[in-house]
């Protein structure tokens, strides 16, 4: 017997069982996929807020942090009666809230080599809408060994980027360490808190970033594999790169050197003026 | 004409679009190819939209009639 929804599910999710891609049996996908969300900020928050909508059944959510007054520019699960609270606590509020069908998993951790295979090797797509290379480096690299589809975003004043690495299909994915072998020397890539940040570029990338996740869930349309998307808002552009996988790369390259998880330095992350 | 023969039959009275296409799409989703819904209906613009999407979804649509005041019989055969 399939799949049968309730009545506020049927009106609920009648948008996209109307689409021909979607229906019913779209719907039912969604609502037993699992997505997990490093960052419940800038890029975090329209993800999840759409994956939310959407019906995706189970969602993860990890952060450390507390919100603060300077998120609130741009993070819009949070709200100024918030501030204080753990992020992923007020995250699991605002979609909980926004959808019953939905059980949010928040972990209010900051993610590091010990807990981070544990964290993700049950969910289906990762989205790392983190703030720093340290823990890109470390969803990258555990994403990779467990065979995790990762949705790639970072935003930085009016530019935003955008890439889906599929680690089901290796030999056709690049990785992220084809892009950016290591991370960058402390202090040569500003972070948003120094260079600023248009609060409305997370909230298209996050939100593309969503869509790429649905994709890949209903596997319908093309994911952005094997290319990297620029958006630029003050021009509104977007630009379309090919990546390619890297035959030196040291993750998936033909001899590759990282065989294990790395810890970076948080320190090349914080401010430095 | 001979009485068609529905395999699922689905009472929509009272329902509006686009509930009652999308009802009807996932009882349809759940049948086999070959076989055939019966939606009654009694809303207008169902009568007109119910079948347009039908189509547009690759279905055949077999006969629409009308059985009383505001009162309609849909057949839809599942193609895929």
């Amino acid at each position: 017997m399939s799949f049968q929804f309730t009545e506020e599910q049927i009106k609920r999710y009648s948008r996209h069982i109307i689409l021909p891609e979607v229906g019913g049996k779209g719907q039912e996908k969604l609502l037993k996929s699992k997505v997990l969300v490093v960052g419940a900020g800038g890029l975090g928050s329209p993800a999840l807020y759409y994956l939310a909508a959407a019906g995706v059944g189970t969602i993860g959510v990890v952060d450390f942090d507390v919100v603060d007054f300077s998120n609130l520019q741009r993070q819009i699960l949070h709200n100024t009666s918030r501030v204080g609270m753990p992020k992923v606590e007020s995250a699991k509020k605002t979609l909980e809230e926004l959808n019953p069908d939905v059980k949010v998993v928040a972990y209010n951790e900051k993610i590091h080599k010990g807990n981070v295979l544990d964290i993700i090797k049950d969910y289906d797509i990762v989205l790392d809408g983190s703030d720093n290379f340290p823990t890109r480096f470390l969803v990258n690299d555990a994403c990779y060994f467990l065979n995790k589809p990762l949705v790639s975003a970072a935003i930085l004043r009016f530019e935003g980027q955008l890439t889906t690495f599929d680690y089901r299909d290796k030999e056709n994915s690049p990785c992220y360490r084809c892009l950016f072998p290591e991370p960058p020397p402390p202090g040569l890539v500003p972070s948003c808190q120094e260079a600023g940040l248009l609060g409305v570029v997370g909230g298209i990338m996050g939100t593309l970033q969503a869509n790429e996740a649905l994709k890949l869930i209903l596997d319908i349309g093309e994911p952005l594999v094997g290319k990297l998307l620029i958006f630029d808002a003050l021009g509104t552009e977007f630009n379309v790169v090919k990546l390619r996988k890297d035959k030196k790369c040291p993750l998936c390259g033909e001899n590759p050197k990282i065989k294990e998880l790395i810890e970076y330095d948080q320190e090349s992350c914080e401010i430095r003026f | 004409m001979s009485e068609i023969k529905a395999d699922r039959e689905l009472d929509l009275k009272g329902e509006v679009c686009p509930f009652t296409f999308v009802k009807s799409k996932l009882i349809m989703e759940q049948m086999e190819p070959g076989q055939i819904l019966k939606v009654i209906l009694d809303y207008p613009p169902s009568v007109e939209n119910v079948p347009k999407s039908m189509r547009e979804e690759g279905q055949e649509v077999i006969e629409l009639k009308q059985i009383g005041d505001n009162l309609w019989e849909l057949y839809v055969r599942k193609v895929k």
